[in-house]
């Protein structure tokens, strides 16, 4: 078997062989124009990295506009050129699409098609036991379409009068008018042409993986004996589907607004003392088409996370999941109430007020299952036999900044605290560290654990560590002091903080600095990880076949699996996935394919339910 | 533990893996799930539609004294009242009627395909996928008619508050009422009818596959019955556009 697969391995390195009799496939299609999962999945991590890595740098600079306003960039100008002003400083209408553009990479390029796109791709059909995506075609043109929006996006950022910077959100009229902004005029038309191609992607992924699951379980596998993985990418998918067709609807009538003249949105505008002719459009019903999709959306970004941390958790403390069937129902749970508090992002948007606690009621309940979800964490955790791998400890990490970030949920989900909270700092800090820390964290905890089924190598543990803990403490120290500078009432998305006297502004300026400082060296660390990715993918050391002792499918195939995964049959599931130190058992782990009758010693009486 | 515990394998569930719990192949599936999504589509369609509609006042009046004003939203059975041929003659939404009842019939011959796929008779494929593919142009021959019309507008025009006469409408102008209730007749039909295209583009494909025997070959006709499914939707979509821009 192994020496088979290295003929395989030979054959592709060499592809100007000519092979008829073979079923391998020539580099283009066994590589770029793929129609295996794993293959596709390591397409959406490389461009998701690629991603990454630019919103991070747009990040930086705008952390450095906020820090040290007076610094002088000049010696980076043969980078960024005219991004900056004469006297060195970033201009602040780029300041405006860097914090646009940072949102709209750091969502939707990122943590949905990086994060899902990699994951759903990977572990859909390894772990419930397939041979590939229902649709191995539809799965790669999904790829191909997020490469082109990803293409289209990233030449938004260097057309004439800049990338998109009307906020991640486009609110028009801000976004619907050239004058508005010099980012509403090309850069907004790329970015909703982006946007548009990305939704086919993210549509044509989701089809397969709700497909995938339904149809292509194995033998055996129940949906209640799926890994949490599952479960969490299912529903992710289920939203997905329901919810970015509302955002493709937004975006056509925005471009109708800009292009064609129409005035969806658009009412009652002034500009330089003209009124516009646009007249009976409502800028808030835009507001009610993208947050139906916005709110699904944050969804979207942590559940995938929050199911990779469930499956690690469980593994590295050697112990069952807790509550298991509370954890699948608070998945479900959240998914279905994410479509019901989309308008408490805008409670001060002149909505009636009794609206605004109906909202406030909804959103306040999605605390109980994301409680319940920390509570079985920290359960599995409690006196199991914890081995504290680096995606363990990104886990743990997820864990905590998951209630961290939670907890300041609960104030924001108020309408009448939000009239306070709404626009500062202190919502940037809430929902960076639920759900952009917790997310890339869950990230991280991914790529740490599966690269061995990737790449059939092991990652750096020391090196993951020092990425662990610098991660974990420079996250905290840029986003914990960021809720202190939005009580204070910082709004966000402001270029400059110094130029005003307000209140006790002032006094706020060291605590901008440090966050400064510590979003540089977080987002300096994260350059270990990518060392440790790209080296480990040559040089590291070879993987074991199931390297963590873990129970799930993906580990009983070969080291490097082929396309079809398994080489001969499917293996049958015989029981849940978390049967880790079972007592009586000799090894610590049961893999999901070892049946009942094999292991009379450690059977109990209601195993035949799981 | 004893060996005595009895473990009863649940593989005879339809949930229970290696079967298709629907009993629907992916391909369905995914037509399923993907129709879903492009009701959600529509549907924020039609609730923009609602919320501007709501926005601009209703017309109050005596329906026999309506004429056309910028002031308020128009009554659509006087806007949509012109039949081909029968110029100067008032025949509210019978043009329209005939549009909806066209497409319908399309579903029915559409329904006679699947069926005649189920049987494996390719000819009576083949016939009822032409009559679904002649419905489907009929429909978006009637749609050209009744956009030109709305376009050209009435002999009379409307007048503007300054005095001035427009003719017809576009999606900044329109001499049937506020300029909103045009562009969203536009981009809404524009966007169904974008939809029975892309149908009828399908049903041909289909269609063309069926005669030089592509289905034949594989042994059954579940494309006609996913292309099926779309086409069903499209007119199930209709009939929600019907209802909300010419009953209402």
């Amino acid at each position: 078997m192994e020496t088979k697969l290295k003929t395989i391995k030979k054959v592709k390195v060499d592809h100007d062989e000519h092979h008829d009799e073979h079923h391998d496939l020539g580099f283009i299609r066994k590589y770029i124009f793929s129609e295996d999962h794993k293959i596709i999945a390591k397409q959406f991590l490389i461009t998701g990295i690629f991603w990454a890595v630019v919103g991070g740098l747009f990040s930086s600079l705008f952390r450095v506009q906020l820090g040290f306003p007076d610094l002088d960039l000049s010696f980076l100008s043969p980078i960024i050129g005219n991004w900056l002003t004469p006297q060195g400083k970033i201009d602040a209408e780029v300041y405006l699409a860097l914090i646009t553009m940072h949102g709209t990479i750091m969502v939707f390029f990122v943590l949905t098609a990086g994060l899902s796109g990699t994951f759903s791709n990977f572990l859909i059909p390894l772990q419930v036991g397939a041979r590939d995506m229902a649709s191995g075609f539809l799965n790669m043109l999904s790829y191909w379409f997020f490469f082109l929006s990803s293409i289209v996006m990233f030449i938004s950022i260097f057309v004439e009068g800049g990338p998109a910077s009307g906020g991640w959100t486009i609110y028009p009229p801000l976004s619907a008018l050239p004058q508005a902004v010099s980012g509403s005029g090309l850069g907004m038309t790329f970015w909703l042409i982006s946007m548009a191609l990305f939704i086919v992607s993210a549509l044509l992924g989701a089809l397969n993986y709700i497909t995938t699951v339904i149809n292509l379980r194995t033998e055996g596998m129940t949906f209640f004996r799926m890994p949490l993985t599952i479960w969490a990418f299912f529903v992710t998918a289920i939203l997905g589907v329901l919810s970015f067709p509302v955002l493709l609807s937004a975006a056509l009538l925005l471009i109708m607004d800009r292009s064609f003249g129409t005035s969806f949105y658009l009412s009652d505008i002034y500009i330089g003392g003209e009124a516009l002719a646009n007249e009976g459009g409502s800028a808030i019903l835009f507001q009610h088409l993208f947050w139906f999709l916005g709110h699904p959306e944050v969804y979207i970004v942590i559940l995938p996370a929050l199911g990779i941390a469930s499956e690690v958790i469980a593994t590295c403390s050697r112990k069952p999941i807790f509550g298991y069937k509370f954890m699948v129902y608070s998945i479900l749970a959240i998914g279905g109430l994410s479509f019901v508090v989309w308008a408490h992002h805008m409670f001060i948007s002149g909505m009636n007020p009794f609206l605004g606690s109906v909202f406030t009621v909804l959103t306040l309940i999605i605390a109980v299952p994301s409680a319940i979800k920390a509570f079985n964490y920290i359960a599995t955790l409690w006196r199991g036999n914890i081995i504290f791998t680096p995606a363990m400890l990104f886990s743990i990490g997820l864990v905590s900044t998951f209630i961290s970030g939670g907890v300041t949920g609960i104030f924001l989900g108020n309408s009448a605290l939000d009239i306070n909270l709404h626009d500062t700092y202190f919502v940037v800090a809430h929902f960076h560290i639920v759900m952009g820390v917790s997310a890339f964290f869950g990230l991280f905890a991914g790529v740490y654990h599966w690269f061995p089924k990737m790449f059939g190598r092991m990652m750096n543990n020391g090196l993951g560590y020092i990425h662990f803990w610098i991660t974990f403490i420079g996250s905290y120290l840029v986003f914990f002091p960021l809720h202190y500078i939005g009580m204070a009432g910082f709004p966000r998305r402001y270029y400059s903080f110094s130029t005003f006297q307000a209140g006790n502004i002032e006094s706020f300026v060291d605590l901008n600095v440090f966050v400064s400082y510590a979003a540089l060296i977080t987002f300096g660390a994260q350059f270990i990880l990518l060392f440790n990715f790209f080296y480990s993918m040559f040089r590291g050391k070879k993987a074991t076949k199931n390297p963590w002792r873990s129970n799930t499918l993906e580990w009983t195939t070969p080291i490097n699996p082929g396309h079809g995964n398994w080489v001969g049959a499917i293996p049958k599931v015989e029981r849940w996935a978390y049967d880790y130190s079972k007592t009586g058992s000799k090894e610590d782990f049961i893999p999901q394919n070892i049946p009942y009758s094999r292991t009379p010693e450690s059977n109990l009486p209601d195993d035949d339910q799981h | 533990m004893s060996d005595s515990i009895s473990l009863k394998s649940n593989n005879k569930n339809l949930w229970g893996g290696g079967v298709e719990p629907f009993k629907a192949s992916y391909g369905k599936l995914m037509m399923w799930f993907f129709l879903i999504s492009d009701a959600f589509t529509f549907s924020a369609f039609l609730i923009a539609y609602g919320v501007i509609r709501l926005k601009h006042p209703a017309y109050e009046g005596a329906l026999s004294e309506f004429n056309f004003s910028q002031s308020y939203w128009p009554v659509p059975e006087k806007v949509f009242e012109a039949f081909p041929f029968f110029h100067g003659v008032e025949l509210p939404l019978v043009f329209v009627g005939l549009m909806t009842f066209i497409l319908i019939l399309s579903s029915v011959t559409m329904v006679l395909a699947v069926e005649a796929g189920h049987r494996m008779d390719r000819k009576g494929v083949e016939k009822w996928m032409l009559w679904t593919i002649v419905g489907g142009f009929t429909f978006l021959g009637c749609q050209a008619w009744e956009w030109s019309h709305f376009i050209h507008g009435t002999d009379l025009g409307s007048r503007l508050l300054d005095g001035s006469i427009i003719y017809g409408a576009n999606l900044q102008i329109n001499q049937y009422g506020p300029p909103d209730f045009a562009a969203f007749f536009f981009f809404i039909t524009g966007f169904h009818g974008f939809h029975v295209f892309s149908g009828v583009a399908l049903n041909f494909l289909i269609f063309y596959q069926t005669t030089v025997g592509i289905y034949e070959k594989r042994g059954h006709y579940e494309m006609v019955e996913k292309v099926g499914l779309y086409w069903h939707f499209v007119d199930l979509v209709w009939v929600f556009v019907f209802t909300f821009f010419y009953l209402i």
